[in-house]
């Protein structure tokens, strides 16, 4: 929510060689003690949680209380349309039969999940999100090519342009860019 | 990977095939899907201005090609799933030069399997009584019939598969963005890629995002044809009660799934010079996995043979002896040899990785499969009281409607060639030597 009441005034964009070189870079931007940095790539890069200090997406509770949700909505809508709402005897079967409902149960409950999943993935990425300031930077459309970058947002707590510049070049970056978000 | 690309090669190899102007190929098979898909949506206006009379069926057999073309279509729609989520969670690295048009596969298979139902029930504008909706009736579905399990089940099997689809098209949506040179491919890219970044504080969670999607596809596929399959085995027919249909029909829609992934990549590099991308190995892997869903579908066909002798049930006894020598015996034996027999020739490697043999195999693997449908429903024509036993053929509607959904299927199909990479860029990227940072030559690209 921060980024829409107040809009991120720019950051530093430094381009990298290759995933390892990236990687590598993460770990130094982290013991240089920032926060808000990010790692860009084409292609999510084998062990760059650990070396961001990221931890595990929560997106899993999301998934599995959006499920069970659905499990429960479903199995109460069964149980109040068939023996409650409108009792219908069919075949002399239980009015509430509970074995008979499991498929369609099973199919909610998946639908549920792929939902929570879906749009839990959405929200915690804070997206759909149409304008950056990262995409004021015109070599940053390589970074769905075959780019590498690190990005140091200004929102940082240690942020000083001319020392993040300094920084990024000392750790291997090229072409460091100051990116305005206006 | 064949001669080792780098990132930018294989971003321009399949960027190249939206962004350049469609090939002549592509304009003649388009118009003739268009074609067809205007001759089904007359055949449907008449049929909802008619009634399902116009169909061939009869009264030992109520239920003929729709049922045939569902089951068919869903089958098709198989193979899709297959390859995206399983080959994922077990970590086959193969897949990714395939998964994304296995996956459009499915979702426009669905589709036209979803067609079936919809159009067959006779009184069209009320279909949404199979829907929990509140009314003045008071009246709900009931929950205890297999064909509400249908629409609960190949509904949520849809919209799972589409949702699995476009969270793997974002990050390739993205690079389509940052190459577009028109205003409106900016706009259209732009807003469907959602503003992905490609950070890896977004990845973290996509990743994840899509290993759940993966996972709860895997039991979604398997359910759903176990659905399909109890339409038929809950009933009472000879032929038609047999607890081994669940598992066979879901061996049976991996393997026709299979063969239409075959065919359509198959064309797919060829027409747009995938070459390097599919390779040889992967076409050679994908024909053992038919060689396997073949001989499981064989088994299946011995087994129920076995079981309606072994049951000492006369009419069980006699629709199957039917089946193979009766009046539709041509239909059983073009099942059998298609299915059956064809695939045996994967067993060698030379006809394996020959180009050609896997492209009719395929096509007559399909051809097979739709047979096998058939020969399940026609099997209704002879009854337990001969007195009532007809011959069923289809009329020139049921036909049209079955051809028209081809027309249905290829129009959707070519217009996702059109307008979407139909490779995953960033997943085949993945999967690089040089993108795994621990590798040794990961000093920069090749």
């Amino acid at each position: 929510m921060r980024s829409i009441f107040k809009p991120l005034r720019g950051l530093v964009l430094a381009e990298f060689e290759s995933s390892a070189a990236l990687l590598d870079a993460a770990r130094k931007v982290r013991e240089a003690g920032y926060e808000k940095f990010d790692c860009h790539s084409p292609f999510p890069v084998h062990g760059m949680d650990e070396a961001m200090g990221l931890k595990r997406s929560p997106l899993g509770y999301v998934v599995g209380v959006v499920g069970s949700l659905g499990l429960l909505g479903m199995l109460g809508l069964t149980w109040w349309t068939s023996a409650v709402d409108y009792k219908f005897l069919i075949s002399g079967k239980p009015f509430f039969s509970w074995q008979a409902y499991i498929p369609i149960l099973f199919a909610i409950t998946v639908l549920c999940s792929a939902f929570g999943a879906f749009f839990g993935m959405l929200s915690l990425n804070q997206l759909p999100r149409l304008f950056h300031p990262i995409f004021n930077s015109e070599r940053f459309a390589k970074v769905t090519d075959g780019g590498f970058f690190v990005s140091i947002q200004s929102d940082d707590p240690s942020y000083d342009e001319n020392k993040v510049v300094a920084f990024l070049q000392s750790i291997g970056g090229r072409n460091v860019e100051v990116v305005n978000g206006d | 990977m064949l001669g080792n690309p780098t990132f930018e090669k294989i971003t321009e190899a399949v960027s190249r095939i939206v962004e350049r102007k469609p090939t002549r190929w592509w304009y003649g098979l388009f118009s003739v899907s268009v074609a067809l898909t205007l001759m089904l949506v007359a055949n449907l206006v008449y049929l909802f201005w008619e009634g399902t009379g116009i169909w061939g069926l009869n009264n030992p057999v109520g239920w003929g090609w729709a049922i045939v073309n569902f089951v068919f279509w869903v089958g098709i729609g198989h193979a899709g799933t297959l390859i995206s989520a399983i080959l994922f969670l077990l970590r086959q690295r193969w897949r990714t030069s395939i998964n994304r048009f296995a996956e459009a596969m499915t979702i426009f298979a669905v589709i036209c399997a979803l067609l079936f139902p919809a159009i067959h029930v006779g009184r069209v504008w009320v279909l949404y009584w199979v829907f929990p909706l509140p009314n003045q009736m008071s009246m709900w579905p009931n929950w205890r019939s297999p064909l509400l399990w249908d629409t609960f089940a190949v509904g949520t099997y849809f919209t799972c598969s589409l949702l699995f689809w476009y969270v793997g098209l974002v990050p390739d949506l993205a690079t389509l963005r940052d190459r577009a040179k028109s205003k409106i491919r900016k706009i259209m890219y732009g807003l469907f890629s959602l503003g992905w970044r490609g950070g890896n504080r977004q990845w973290k969670h996509y990743e994840l995002a899509y290993l759940v999607l993966a996972g709860i596809s895997t039991p979604l596929v398997l359910s759903v044809h176990s659905i399909v399959a109890t339409d038929f085995a809950t009933s009472l027919l000879p032929g038609w009660h047999t607890t081994i249909f669940p598992p066979y029909f879901v061996a049976g829609a991996i393997f026709s799934g299979f063969a239409m992934v075959m065919t359509l990549s198959l064309i797919a590099r060829k027409v747009f010079n995938l070459e390097d991308i599919i390779t040889p190995r992967t076409l050679e892997r994908m024909n053992k996995i038919i060689l396997v869903t073949g001989m499981m579908v064989g088994y299946a066909y011995s087994m129920e043979f076995f079981i309606a002798w072994y049951s000492g049930n006369e009419y069980e006894r006699f629709a199957f002896i039917n089946r193979a020598f009766g009046p539709y015996a041509w239909a059983y034996w073009i099942m059998v040899s298609c299915n059956v027999i064809v695939p045996q020739l994967f067993w060698f490697k030379r006809l394996r990785t020959s180009i050609p043999v896997m492209f009719v195999a395929s096509i007559l693997v399909n051809v097979g499969m739709w047979f096998e449908r058939f020969v399940i429903v026609v099997t209704l024509s002879r009854d337990f009281l001969p007195s009532s036993w007809d011959y069923y053929s289809p009329t020139i509607y049921d036909i049209m409607i079955f051809v028209g959904s081809f027309g249905l299927f290829f129009t959707l199909f070519l217009l996702f060639l059109r307008y979407l990479p139909m490779v995953a860029m960033s997943e085949v990227k993945g999967v690089l030597p040089q993108a795994d940072p621990h590798h040794s030559h990961a000093g920069g690209h090749q």
